[in-house]
C-alpha cells in the first residue's frame, strides 16, 4: 500500500462514519424495533391460533419473504408516488425495512413460543391466571429469550441490508462512499473501508449480544 | 363435596375414560391406582379441565358442570379453588421459587405483593425451602422442584389439591422428602387427590383409595379395607403384583 491510499482512507474516514451513526444506525435501530413489535404480534396471533388474524398473518409472511427486499423499496418509494402515496426516503425505507424484518423475526418468535412446554401454560391456568396473563408473563419472556440469539442474528443481517437504502436516496453510508469514489476513482480502497466500518459495527453488536446472553444465563 | 359422575374421554378412536363415578369428601386424601394406561392421569387433567372430556359431569360445592362444555369463566372460578402438582413440576421457569408461588396470588387473585411475598415465604418454609427463596427453578433438584410446586399450590389455599404422579420422576430418596411434605399436609387436613403409585404413601396417608382399569373404577374404598381385603379379583392381582409375588 502507497502513502496516497492511507491519507485517502484517513480523509475519507469521518466522512463515511458520520453518515454512519447519523443514518445507517438510527435507521436500523428504528426500523428493527418496529419489527420486533410486528414480529410479536404476527407470532402470537398464529401461536394463539387467532381465525381470521392468522390467515392475515400467514399471507403477509408469505408475501415479504417471497419477494426481494430490494423490490419492496422500490415499489414503495418509486412505485407508490403513482397511486398518490409520496414518501421521503428515510420514512420509506424504515417502512420497509421493519415490514421486511417483521416478517422474518416472527417466524424466528412463533417457534421460540412453540419451543416453550405446554406444562408452562397448564401450570399457569392451574394457578388462576388467565390465558393472555400467562402468555404475558410466562409464555413471552421465555419464548424472547430463546429467540434472543438468532433475532441478534437477524439484527446483524439488518445493519447491513441498510445498504440497499442507497438505491431510495437515503444518504446513508455506502451511498456516501459511493460519492466518494466518482470524485476520487478509488473504489478499491473506499468500498474496503465502508465495508471495515460495517465489520466495526456488527462486532459491537456482537459483543453486546453475548454479554447479554451472559446475564440471561441465570434461568434455564 | 367434589364429585364427578359419568366421565368419558377418548382421544381419536381410542376410549381412555367410559365412565367414571368418584367422590371426595372435605378432608379425604384419595389415592388413584391402578395400572399404566388405565386413565388415572387423563382424569384428574379432565377434573381440573386441562383436557376436555367428551362427557360427564363435575359437582363442586353442590354446584353442577357439565364437562365436555363448561364455559371459560367456570373453569377460571372453579380453577380457584383448586391447585394441581404435576408429575415433572412444571415451575415457571423464568420465575425464582418465591415469585413462582406469588405469582398467581399477585396476577391471577390481585393480592397486594406484600402480603403474597408473606404467604410465599411462610409456603416455602413449610416445605422446608426458605433458604432457596431466590433460586430458579433449574438451580434446584427434582425434589426441591416438587416442593416449590406443592408450595405453590397451597398458596392460594386450595379447597383441594390434585396430584398427578407427583413423585414419578423423582429418584427413591427425593420421593421421600416429596412425600414427607404431602403427609404433613394430609395431616392438616387438606383435601388430596393423588395419582400415585407410591403403594406406602396410599397405604399409610391416604384415607380413600380408587382402584381404575380399562378406563372404568374397579373398586374403591377406605384404604385400610382396600389393602387388607380386596374385593376384585383384578385388584389382588394388581396388588399381588406390586407386592412382588409371581403366582
Amino acid at each position: 500500500m502507497n502513502g496516497e491510499w492511507w491519507s485517502l482512507m484517513a480523509d475519507s474516514f469521518g466522512k463515511i462514519l458520520i453518515p454512519g451513526l447519523t443514518m445507517t444506525i438510527p435507521l436500523t435501530a428504528i426500523s428493527f424495533s418496529l419489527a420486533l413489535v410486528i414480529a410479536v404480534v404476527v407470532a402470537l396471533v398464529q401461536f394463539a391460533n387467532v381465525r381470521v388474524l392468522k390467515q392475515a398473518a400467514r399471507f403477509y409472511v408469505w408475501v415479504v419473504r417471497g419477494t426481494p427486499l430490494l423490490v419492496q423499496l422500490f415499489v414503495v418509494f418509486y412505485g407508490l408516488p403513482n397511486v398518490g402515496i409520496l414518501l421521503d426516503p428515510f420514512p420509506a425505507a424504515v417502512l420497509v425495512f421493519s415490514l421486511n424484518e417483521g416478517a422474518y423475526c416472527s417466524e424466528t418468535i412463533r417457534a421460540a413460543l412453540e419451543s416453550v412446554p405446554a406444562g408452562q401454560m397448564e401450570a399457569g391456568q392451574c394457578v388462576g391466571m388467565s390465558y393472555l396473563q400467562v402468555i404475558r408473563r410466562i409464555v413471552l419472556p421465555q419464548a424472547l429469550r430463546t429467540a434472543f440469539p438468532p433475532l441478534s442474528n437477524s439484527l446483524i443481517a439488518m445493519i447491513k441490508d441498510t445498504s440497499l437504502a442507497a438505491n431510495i436516496t437515503v444518504t446513508e453510508m455506502f451511498m456516501v462512499t459511493q460519492r466518494i469514489v466518482a470524485r476520487t476513482y478509488e473504489p478499491l480502497i473506499l468500498y474496503i473501508e465502508v465495508g471495515l466500518i460495517y465489520l466495526l459495527f456488527c462486532t459491537v453488536l456482537t459483543k453486546v449480544q453475548s454479554a447479554v446472553e451472559k446475564r440471561m444465563r441465570t434461568y434455564g | 363435596m367434589l364429585e364427578v359422575r359419568g366421565v368419558r374421554k377418548s382421544f381419536g378412536e381410542v376410549e381412555v375414560l367410559r365412565g367414571v363415578d368418584l367422590q371426595v369428601e372435605q378432608g379425604d386424601v384419595v389415592a388413584i391406582l391402578g395400572p399404566s394406561g388405565s386413565g388415572k392421569t387423563t382424569l384428574l387433567r379432565c377434573m381440573n379441565f386441562l383436557e376436555t372430556a367428551s362427557g360427564g359431569e363435575l359437582i363442586f360445592d353442590g354446584e353442577t358442570f357439565p364437562m365436555s362444555h363448561t364455559s371459560r369463566k367456570d373453569i377460571a372460578r372453579l380453577r380457584r379453588k383448586t391447585a394441581f402438582v404435576f408429575q415433572n413440576y412444571n415451575l415457571f421457569r423464568n420465575k425464582t421459587a418465591l415469585q413462582n408461588v406469588t405469582e398467581g396470588l399477585i396476577v391471577a387473585r390481585k393480592m397486594p405483593k406484600a402480603q403474597a411475598l408473606e404467604i410465599g415465604r411462610q409456603a416455602l418454609e413449610k416445605v422446608g425451602l426458605s433458604d432457596r427463596c431466590d433460586y430458579y427453578p433449574n438451580q434446584l433438584s427434582g425434589g426441591q422442584q416438587q416442593r416449590v410446586a406443592i408450595a405453590r399450590a397451597m398458596a392460594t389455599n386450595p379447597e383441594i389439591i390434585y396430584f398427578d404422579e407427583p413423585t414419578s420422576a423423582l429418584d427413591p430418596e427425593l420421593t421421600g422428602e416429596v412425600l414427607a411434605v404431602m403427609r404433613q399436609l394430609a395431616e392438616e387436613g387438606m383435601t388430596m387427590l393423588v395419582v400415585t403409585h407410591e403403594m406406602n404413601f396410599a397405604k399409610q396417608v391416604s384415607s380413600q383409595v380408587v382402584f381404575m382399569e380399562h378406563g372404568v373404577v374397579a373398586e374403591q374404598g377406605a384404604s385400610r379395607e382396600f389393602f387388607l381385603h380386596p374385593q376384585q379379583e383384578r385388584t389382588k392381582a394388581f396388588l399381588r403384583t406390586l407386592s412382588g409375588e409371581i403366582r
